[in-house]
């Protein structure tokens, strides 16, 4: 039998507090006060937030072909410890997730590893090339049910094949997350377009490289009638165009990362590729709208973009450097610093923008569900008032790309329960 | 002066003056029948270059002996950009082999920044030229050539000269170290390019821009043509070759609407007949060659100032 939790003054959501008693891979009650019997273990919980488990739409896990990076294990070892209970797996790995077979590995190795559900996402395209559709309903109907589909990575570029997909995925009520970069606009791109670009001699990667792909992708989505999902959002202009999206009625979801509402084009002063990635680190104004369109509800969740590099990759020249940067175990406590603190977001709009949005989006119903009773017990309890400053040996990736390394960051996951099962106690993998 | 030389923007005033002083005292060398000083015996210099460039290897090959260090040349062509040897085990080895100095040529911008501030070598880094970024000692030396002739080899001597750079500033290294270096010693720069070879925000440059070359000309006291890769042509940068030299080549006519004393400079290598006539290139206003004999003495200047030459570089211990 597994072990059952009393967790004693938990404040859900930052209300007031509460003890919440998990058994049976459920939440099976919610009340103060509640008596403890020698079968469950007590938690005590006083002056921690406890929040619905996050649910990540968009992780690199590296495996199957670059297990020198990261693996499904490893990975999921991050996300548990960053307070997630569910990622999805994007599609770039080697082989490419493009057929059933693949994406049903990944589930599998999700499942076997047991930190948190692993919900693999398809390739649209054959190898990511952009040519042919991929089986997509091969994916969708195999074990691992994939509804989220995307070539991340690399854009859907060819606008007759983006608008096949959107029609294609509506047959199994799927969605395209689309990676918004013009190809032709960004060939070599470095860095974000701006002054900056020119005086560093690092090709730029313009603004308007991701906006006219999601402009044309809204449009594209209004015509066929379906929902279109847009990837790491990073500029002004892209959440311009998302809002009026929206405010049309177009089914468009966004997504922002972590690093996207913090870090700005200036690091790239340094020349130090920890700070390479794609898209590029913006403006400050644009770092400003992005955390405004969050506030606002024009972006939906955040998106981690947990991209592990082994260090070769990024101990060289810019140029020669791997984009992507670590995110799993420090979003929680980004979007306290950057959303939280200055008040653009509670903590109930904290689990709609990484629990329950991402989880809708992406189609599984045990994830991203208010904590109340008769809830799969999928909780994680944070302690805002802890601060730590991060070390990137201590992480659980394989890799250790972190832009944030020796920063203080606020916040500290104390414990992830996923079906009631803790995967992180006291701050540590269970 | 700071240790490494990796930015124009690294260059104080007078740092920058120092070093035009110095190279004068070090240009005076070239008169003498023995042209060689003692004042780097026993250091190494290391000339580390991903990417071909004969003349600024030579450059630095000619002022390094001249100075009497000992140099070593690694070409390194095929750079981890190629899957090659990667930087940094290339910086490690150097390092393990003692340099003073590492010259560093390579076609990825930052690639000197990131040699500097590792901690893979302990030497003064020299940057010779990195991806689309900068060129300092070019910088150093076509300041050096202008301030012999436009500023009397006195300190201040180019405060107020206009000085006009023309071609494909988007891609040139020279271009940005020249607008930096010159901003410093008070000329005012004006860079002139058809507007696809202008980088965006040029705005907050500390320049002049401008599209129209015939405009510029009568008011420069000295010109300075950039290369321009017939390459760029496919890049669809501007139609046609002919079509760049119409609007943006120096050719006789052009010239003649030049003042009696403005120099026709060019960094090399030209492409005759593209950016550049002959009978520019070779007129009397032209001090391209003389900008070469200016880099040996200017580089002499950079690797004794970083070096640590605290003695008269000139004069003394012979």
């Amino acid at each position: 039998m597994s072990t059952s939790y009393l967790i004693k003054n938990a404040a859900i959501l930052g209300g007031e507090p509460t003890d919440l008693l998990l058994q049976d891979g459920t939440i099976q009650q919610i009340a103060p006060g509640l008596a403890a019997d020698d079968a469950v273990e007590v938690i005590d919980a006083t002056g921690l937030v406890a929040l619905p488990g996050l649910v990540d739409l968009h992780t690199h896990l590296r495996e199957p072909g670059r297990e020198d990076a990261e693996t499904v294990d490893s990975g999921t070892q991050a996300a548990a410890l960053g307070g997630f209970t569910a990622v999805f797996a994007m599609a770039n790995t080697e082989p490419v997730a493009d057929t059933a077979g693949v994406v049903e590995q990944v589930w599998r190795l999700g499942r076997e590893a047991g930190h948190c559900d692993v919900y693999p996402i398809g390739a649209v395209t054959v190898g990511l090339q952009g040519e042919r559709l991929a089986e997509l309903g091969a994916m969708a109907d195999s074990a691992a049910r994939v509804r989220v589909f995307s070539d991340d990575g690399k854009c859907v570029h060819d606008p007759v094949l983006m608008r096949r997909a959107l029609e294609y995925v509506k047959a199994f009520d799927g969605v395209v997350a689309q990676h918004a970069q013009e190809p032709r606009l960004t060939e070599g791109a470095q860095m974000n377009e701006g002054e900056l670009s020119g005086r560093l001699g690092l090709a730029g990667w313009p603004a308007v490289a991701e906006e006219a792909i999601i402009a044309r992708d809204v449009l594209l989505a209004e015509h066929v009638g379906s929902r279109l999902h847009v990837c790491h959002l990073s500029t002004a202009g892209s959440v311009e165009i998302v809002r009026w999206a929206k405010a049309k009625g177009v089914d468009v979801t966004a997504e922002a990362c972590p690093h996207h509402l913090l870090l700005t084009d200036e690091l790239a002063a340094t020349y130090d590729p920890i700070y390479k990635v794609n898209p590029p680190l913006r403006s400050a104004a644009d770092v400003e709208a992005v955390r405004a369109g969050l506030a606002d509800g024009t972006i939906d969740i955040v998106a981690t973009d947990h991209a592990p590099h082994p260090h070769e990759d990024k101990d060289c020249e810019w140029a020669a450097a791997a984009f992507g940067m670590l995110g799993l175990e420090t979003a929680l406590s980004i979007v306290q610093q950057t959303m939280v603190d200055p008040g653009l977001l509670d903590w109930a709009g904290v689990a709609e923008r990484m629990s329950y949005a991402p989880a809708r989006i992406g189609r599984v119903a045990d994830h991203g569900r208010p904590i109340e009773v008769g809830a799969p017990a999928n909780v994680v309890l944070y302690d805002p008032g802890a601060t730590r400053t991060v070390d990137p040996s201590e992480s659980a990736s394989l890799s250790r790309n972190t832009p944030y390394r020796g920063m203080e960051l606020p916040g500290r996951v104390v414990a992830t329960f996923l079906r009631g099962k803790a995967t992180v106690l006291d701050g540590k993998l269970a | 002066m700071k240790r490494h030389l990796l930015s124009a923007a690294d260059l104080s005033r007078d740092d920058a003056e120092l070093v035009l002083a110095t190279a004068d005292e070090m240009r005076s060398l070239a008169d003498r029948p023995i042209k060689k000083l003692p004042a780097l015996r026993g250091r190494t210099v290391v000339n580390l270059f991903f990417e071909d460039s004969t003349r600024t290897r030579i450059s630095f090959e000619a002022a390094a002996k001249r100075l009497s260090a000992d140099v070593i040349n690694f070409s390194a062509k095929g750079s981890s950009l190629s899957k090659g040897e990667s930087l940094k085990d290339t910086a490690l080895t150097l390092e393990a082999m003692g340099a003073d100095a590492v010259v560093v040529r390579h076609g990825a911008s930052g690639a000197p920044h990131l040699l500097a501030h590792s901690g893979w070598v302990r030497s003064s880094v020299v940057n010779a030229g990195d991806g689309t970024h900068e060129h300092p000692t070019q910088a150093l030396l076509d300041a050096f050539t202008m301030w012999k002739h436009l500023g009397e080899s006195k300190p201040g001597g180019l405060e107020g000269r206009r000085i006009a750079i023309v071609g494909d500033v988007l891609h040139s290294r020279v271009a940005r170290s020249n607008a930096l270096l010159l901003r410093t010693l008070g000329a005012e720069v004006t860079l002139v390019a058809p507007p696809t070879l202008l980088p965006v925000g040029i705005e907050g440059w500390p320049v002049e821009t401008s599209y129209d070359l015939d405009g510029v000309l009568p008011k420069a006291d000295a010109v300075m043509m950039l290369r321009v890769q017939r390459e760029r042509m496919h890049g669809g940068f501007f139609p046609t070759a002919r079509e760049y030299s119409r609007r943006y080549g120096l050719d006789g006519k052009r010239m003649a609407m030049l003042q009696d004393h403005t120099i026709v400079m060019h960094p090399g290598p030209m492409v005759r007949g593209m950016e550049i006539t002959a009978d520019v290139a070779d007129s009397d206003r032209s001090v391209i060659v003389e900008q070469v004999t200016n880099g040996v003495a200017v580089r002499m200047a950079v690797l004794y100032l970083l070096l640590g030459g605290s003695e008269p570089a000139v004069g003394g211990e012979e």
